[in-house]
């Protein structure tokens, strides 16, 4: 294990120095296409290898030769860190090999700051998987905001893609204060900000909960959850594709590491309201992400928003592992804690697929809103059948990933009626009837997303021009496509993966229970078990006998005839159902969740417009009262202001004094 | 013999340091306030040469080095070139009334014996009794730097401050730790540089070195 430790601290090191190597020839594109990002991808493919390794091995930690005197940097790699740095290795490979297809000149940043800051985001991302003390954690944390905030501002040049920058870094650091006041709270006043110290520290009750709602605070912040998920609809659109999937795909996750980390590892003891607090959140996010996904019209956001949707998921199997565990209900807990790992590791799959999608369609369009595309799939055969694969895994269908973990989770739920709480017992089922709810939503979202891009007849002349992605960035999307597939076809291998991480974490692992390799059985196989293997052939052969017997029996008994065209012959891409119009249903049932505001035409206006805004209630409950708060507070202080310096300098020349003549 | 005379003598560099405070104070050409900063380090230097010998405590003779090569040598002839290229060599400072100035200037050095008293009594060095006299040097800085209009005044002022710092530091505990004074005096360096690429771009704007023209940048 100490090798996968000292890997990746110089997998991370490399990816610096490749960062670094960017800097050199910062307008050369040939040099950071064709050789700075393939290698930032070999670099996470042995990343990948290594924590695959490591994940079996026992936990290792070492103290650094970095950091101030007597306050060093240490690294540890447990089983938690190995699998959370397999997904960064696994995806970070896909998303750099597209990356070096991707980037182009003239764009806002030059390339070489772009290749810069996306491998110091990596590097970062690697050390706060790895660290082992507050204040590690904290400084790669940071660098982790800062390198995506300026990923983020890569097109600085648009006012809105700046204001979306500086959301997402407002609430980062709201975020990171949050985190920094829940390693205060952990230390239990021994002054020891290491982690092994934390683990040893006997907390009361009121400690330990201020730490755990801190910490779903400040990493709810970075991973997206409501409240404080306004910045993700902002921050991906405006980021280029690669770093909106990075971001995605990888950084949110780091967040439910973080969160993993401090609950089941550092604190240890956990009570059963802690569960239902983070399962009330996480149903939230999960229900209104969802929601708001569906009445999106820019493909980007849509994906943002169902990036909060899957957190939100991810929350709720996290809370669902607190209660279980509260209760020592430690088989169960592993379970709900499986699925919670597992649709980690699905969602970084299949979200970062379709936000490179985006970004190819994108370049071949230049255009991300949803009114103006379509029909894409003639014209773009390849990025169409892998975001095709990404979307039938995001809908949660079998036999793709996104199906395994959603049932998992599913089955989880399940199994609530064995909890020895009888409130709890009433209103968990209604959680799983919210999970089951966001899923057939998320569906129906993805129809919306699919359909409207690829499908039908596009809805501007200039689509006919769109060029399928180029080789670099088809071999980014194959790479993903096949681990959305691979990982929905052998679940029970990697629930074996899996099982060290539960293992350690709560003391149960579900590898032994999972029914042989081809079935996946949690608990009991006569209850409920899946094999996607057996559906996947099932489906493929009942395809072939259809497709056999109309071979056989109607080939070449065809008759060309034009179709039943309802008395109109004449259909075109302006007929076809719009974003919003698909949309329309679900803005219509949940209504109270937005704040909608209509501007209808007059019957006899001339130029007839019809414009409607869908905002997040949030925004004028939450943000907007606190920013008014603020600003009359700076307006009392702007009377300090004087614009001389000789006054400033009075000013502090007067509390000096002062100050003096108080200790003295 | 000059052993027996030795605190005398840092009491009376000491002394003249505080001379030189306030007329740094009322001095309204930049060019001899420029010369009058470089006479404080090099008193400065002499000062801390002195303690060195007296207390035996070596390291003191590697900051009064440092403080030769920065505030006696580097730093004015940054000032130099900087008044120079500025073309402000000659000018001349509407100051306020002079004689209030050094009244107000008394008050402090007053406040900076009484609040010294307490801290020199628990100094256990050979120089406590100048600490005062170093708190002193400090406020009357940052009066300087409150009383004077244009810039390059101003970062005199700052770095007569940070002198009398330095002096406090000598003079209660034999100096700082060998890092933190290095660390300081890159900050010093750092900042004249910094504080000159600043005023560059206030004249280039304001075509005047008076920081007074800073008020047009107010919110309104």
């Amino acid at each position: 294990m100490s090798g996968t430790l000292d890997l990746t601290l110089a997998i991370a090191t490399l990816w610096l120095a490749v960062g670094l190597a960017g800097l050199v020839a910062p307008r050369n594109l040939g040099l950071i296409r064709r050789l700075l990002f393939p290698l930032g991808a070999v670099l996470g493919l042995a990343l990948a290898a290594s924590a695959l390794h490591g994940l079996f091995q026992s936990p290792t930690a070492r103290v650094l030769p970095l950091g101030l005197p007597d306050l060093p940097f240490r690294a540890r790699i447990d089983a938690l860190s190995a699998f959370f740095l397999l997904l960064l290795g696994g995806v970070a490979a896909g998303i750099s090999v597209f990356a070096s297809g991707y980037i182009r000149r003239g764009e806002g940043t030059p390339p070489g700051l772009q290749c810069l800051y996306y491998h110091i985001f990596l590097a970062s991302m690697a050390l706060v998987l790895i660290a082992d003390d507050a204040y590690f954690f904290m400084v790669a944390w940071e660098t982790m905001a800062l390198a995506s905030f300026f990923l983020v501002t890569s097109d600085h040049r648009h006012a809105e893609i700046r204001r979306a920058g500086y959301l997402y870094l407002l609430i980062a650091h709201v975020g990171a204060i949050a985190i920094l006041l829940c390693f205060g709270a952990l230390q239990g006043g021994s002054g020891d900000y290491s982690f092994a110290g934390m683990r040893g520290v006997e907390r009361p009750v009121g400690w330990a909960s201020a730490a755990f709602l801190l910490a779903l605070a400040g990493f709810g912040a970075k991973a997206g959850l409501v409240p404080l998920h306004v910045w993700l609809p902002e921050a991906h659109p405006a980021a280029p594709s690669p770093v909106s999937a990075l971001m995605s795909a990888v950084m949110l996750k780091t967040a439910v590491y973080g969160v993993l980390r401090v609950t089941l590892d550092l604190i240890g003891t956990v009570y059963w309201w802690w569960g239902v607090i983070a399962l009330a959140t996480g149903l939230l996010s999960a229900l209104g992400g969802i929601v708001f996904a569906a009445v999106q019209t820019d493909m980007k956001r849509l994906l943002a928003y169902s990036s909060i949707e899957n957190i939100g998921l991810i929350f709720a199997g996290f809370g669902l592992t607190l209660i279980f565990r509260s209760f020592h209900m430690g088989t169960l807990a592993a379970l709900a804690l499986t699925a919670t790992l597992y649709h980690c590791l699905n969602h970084a799959c299949f979200k970062s697929l379709l936000f490179l999608c985006t970004g190819s369609v994108l370049h071949a369009t230049h255009e991300r809103s949803l009114g103006k595309l379509g029909g894409l799939m003639h014209r773009m055969p390849w990025v169409a059948w892998c975001a095709l694969i990404g979307t039938i895994a995001i809908a949660g269908l079998p036999p793709l990933n996104g199906f395994a973990s959603e049932w998992l989770l599913l089955q989880a739920f399940l199994f609530t009626p064995g909890l020895p709480h009888s409130y709890l017992n009433m209103l968990v089922p209604v959680a799983a009837a919210v999970v089951a709810l966001t899923a057939a939503l998320s569906g129906y979202v993805m129809v919306k997303f699919y359909g409207v891009v690829f499908l039908g007849q596009p809805r501007e002349p200039k689509l006919a021009e769109a060029r399928d992605a180029g080789a670099w960035e088809r071999v980014g999307l194959a790479w993903l496509a096949a681990a959305c597939i691979v990982l929905g076809l052998v679940p029970a291998a990697v629930i074996g993966l899996l099982d060290p991480v539960t293992r350690a974490l709560t003391g149960f692992g579900m590898a032994s229970l999972a029914e042989g390799w081809l079935f996946l059985a949690p608990i009991q196989p006569e209850r409920a078990s899946y094999s996607p293997l057996v559906f996947f052939a099932g489906i493929a052969a009942l395809v072939g006998i259809a497709w056999l017997a109309v071979r056989l029996r109607y080939h070449g008994r065809m008759r060309r005839t034009g179709p039943w065209d309802c008395g109109f012959p004449h259909l075109d891409a302006r007929m076809q159902d719009t974003a919003e119009g698909f949309g329309q249903p679900v803005r219509q049932v949940f209504e109270p969740f937005f704040r909608i505001e209509q501007q209808v035409p007059a019957p006899s206006d001339a130029r007839p417009f019809f414009r409607e805004v869908h905002d997040d209630r949030l925004w004028h409950w939450l943000y907007l009262p606190i920013a008014r708060a603020v600003d009359r507070v700076t307006s009392l202080v702007t009377v300090l202001q004087r614009g001389r310096i000789s006054v400033y300098l009075t000013y502090s020349f007067v509390t000096l004094l002062l100050l003096l003549l108080f200790v003295r | 013999m000059l052993l027996h005379y030795g605190p005398q003598l840092v009491n009376l560099l000491a002394a003249i340091l505080l001379l030189l405070a306030f007329a740094m104070l009322s001095q309204r050409r930049i060019l001899s306030l420029i010369n009058l900063f470089a006479a404080q380090g090099f008193v400065l230097f002499l000062s801390t040469m002195l303690v060195a010998w007296l207390t035996g405590q070596n390291h003191l003779y590697g900051s009064a080095a440092l403080t030769l090569a920065l505030k006696v040598i580097a730093l004015p002839w940054i000032l130099h070139r900087l008044i120079r290229r500025l073309e402000v060599k000659w000018d001349v400072e509407t100051l306020l009334n002079i004689p209030s100035v050094m009244l107000v200037g008394i008050v402090l050095v007053i406040l900076a014996f009484n609040l010294a008293l307490p801290i020199s009594q628990l100094a256990g060095t050979v120089t406590r009794s100048t600490l005062g006299i170093a708190l002193a040097c400090v406020l009357l800085s940052f009066l300087m730097m409150i009383t004077r209009s244009k810039a390059v005044p101003q970062v005199i002022g700052f770095l007569a401050m940070e002198n009398g710092l330095f002096f406090a530091a000598t003079s209660a505990v034999y100096g700082m730790p060998m890092v933190v004074e290095f660390g300081v005096a890159l900050d010093v360096l750092v900042g004249a540089l910094i504080l000159g690429i600043f005023l560059f771009q206030i004249r280039e704007r304001f075509d005047s070195v008076d920081t007074r023209h800073l008020e047009k940048l107010k919110e309104q």
